[in-house]
């Protein structure tokens, strides 16, 4: 492992009622965290291939965290996204480096398939900033009842010379979707778009 | 029976906070459920009889955190509780929380009514003779009115000895979105081990002597 993790955080997110009726079932998203150190804070690198890899080693790793805290097989995973928050040392572009390369990859591995874009997040940030981890259907961008969104946040991080991670991955789309839209039933899973 | 509306599980693993990192991480961990406050709205006198209702939730929050955390219950060495009330309610519904979370985690990490008859003079799973049963101590606790995404800061203190200084902590619970105004949300927190760098002397675990829940 080349990310030097300071600290990792899971949630679990489930929703059993909403407006009143009964979520069934209910809507589940997990969120893994990773704080690592930002091995280019307070320095302009031009290569950045190193946060490179730890973004390809943490797609893995935060990945697998979400398909366990859910309890599901990997196939049963619904939608995922990404997000990063870099601390004042570092720059946007580091969080870059981690999400866009390779994470995507790994990340997939661990949720089975993954046809479609993993949607992303980014910002600068202090101690406790939170960042909303956008969601996507894994095999079907357009599938409409899982556009969501699950908020991301470390008490403690990012200190400047930190970066925090996230992974976001899902069971379900959210709760009592209404709005029409491509339906998971007409995913056709190979262009990553329907 | 409470409906509730919506679980959030937190686990925590801390590798180091910037000092030598131990043999094995911290795990630290917190269970929040969102409910409706079914005294929302007005001033009700007589509050306590929902403590009643209030008791298979403490305890299934408690079993839920222990799966979660992915941990026995003789491997928890701290906890605490909280409570948010969403801004239609007041703080005492919030000190509802009290004794079906406090005694409810406490049942599931194996204290019982008459724990020092029950237990005295056996050694339990992890513990020695001297111990009488397990969760002594009194459930350190928070409690606030607040808005969806209100953070509360839930104070840890050792399970069997609230003075032993190592295991003095806190962990932040916060649920983006709850409560609502009509919404409680109650909390449980548990921790396997003191602070990850804990090196303020004080009263040691191994030091407990009084098995009275402080010392």
């Amino acid at each position: 492992m080349i990310a030097a993790i300071r600290k990792i955080v899971v949630q679990l997110d489930e929703i059993r009622m909403e407006m009143g009726r009964a979520v069934e079932p209910p809507t589940r998203r997990a969120v893994a965290m990773a704080v690592i150190a930002n091995p280019f804070a307070g320095k302009y690198a031009e290569n950045l291939d190193v946060l490179t890899t730890i973004g390809e080693e943490l797609g893995g790793l935060l990945g697998a965290k979400c398909v366990a805290a859910l309890g599901i097989r990997p196939e049963d995973a619904h939608s995922y996204g990404k997000a990063a928050i870099v601390g004042e040392a570092g720059e946007l572009e580091h969080a870059a480096a981690i999400l866009h390369p390779k994470m995507g990859a790994t990340l997939r591995r661990e949720v089975g398939s993954g046809a479609a874009l993993v949607p992303s997040a980014k910002k600068m940030g202090g101690l406790g900033t939170a960042i909303d981890v956008p969601l996507g259907h894994k095999d079907a961008a357009f599938v409409r009842s899982h556009f969501d969104a699950i908020e991301a946040r470390v008490a403690d991080a990012p200190r400047r010379d930190e970066i925090v991670v996230a992974i976001a991955v899902t069971d379900s789309g959210r709760p009592h979707p209404r709005v029409g839209g491509l339906q998971v039933r007409e995913i056709q899973g190979k262009d990553g778009l329907r | 029976m409470i409906e509730v509306r919506r679980v959030l599980c937190h686990v925590e693993d801390v590798f180091h906070e910037f000092g030598p990192p131990p043999a094995i991480p911290l795990r630290r961990g917190s269970i929040a459920a969102v409910i409706k406050n079914v005294f929302a709205g007005r001033y009700v006198q007589n509050i306590a009889p929902f403590m009643e209702e209030l008791k298979p939730l403490g305890v299934d929050l408690a079993k839920r955190l222990l799966e979660v955390l992915d941990r026995s219950p003789a491997a928890i060495q701290g906890y605490g509780k909280a409570a948010v009330v969403g801004a239609e309610g007041e703080l005492e519904h919030g000190a509802l929380w009290h004794s079906p979370g406090g005694y409810g985690m406490r049942e599931v990490l194996g204290w019982t009514q008459d724990g020092a008859a029950a237990g005295a003079g056996e050694a339990g799973p992890g513990r020695s003779a001297l111990q009488p049963g397990n969760a002594l101590a009194i459930v350190a606790s928070t409690k606030k009115v607040g808005g969806p995404g209100t953070p509360i800061d839930v104070p840890l203190t050792h399970l069997n000895a609230s003075y032993v200084r190592s295991h003095l902590d806190a962990i932040e619970v916060r649920v983006p979105g709850a409560p609502a105004a009509d919404e409680v949300v109650y909390i449980l927190a548990m921790s396997c081990g003191p602070r990850v760098h804990e090196r303020l002397g004080g009263l040691r675990v191994d030091e407990i002597e009084r098995w009275d829940g402080q010392k």
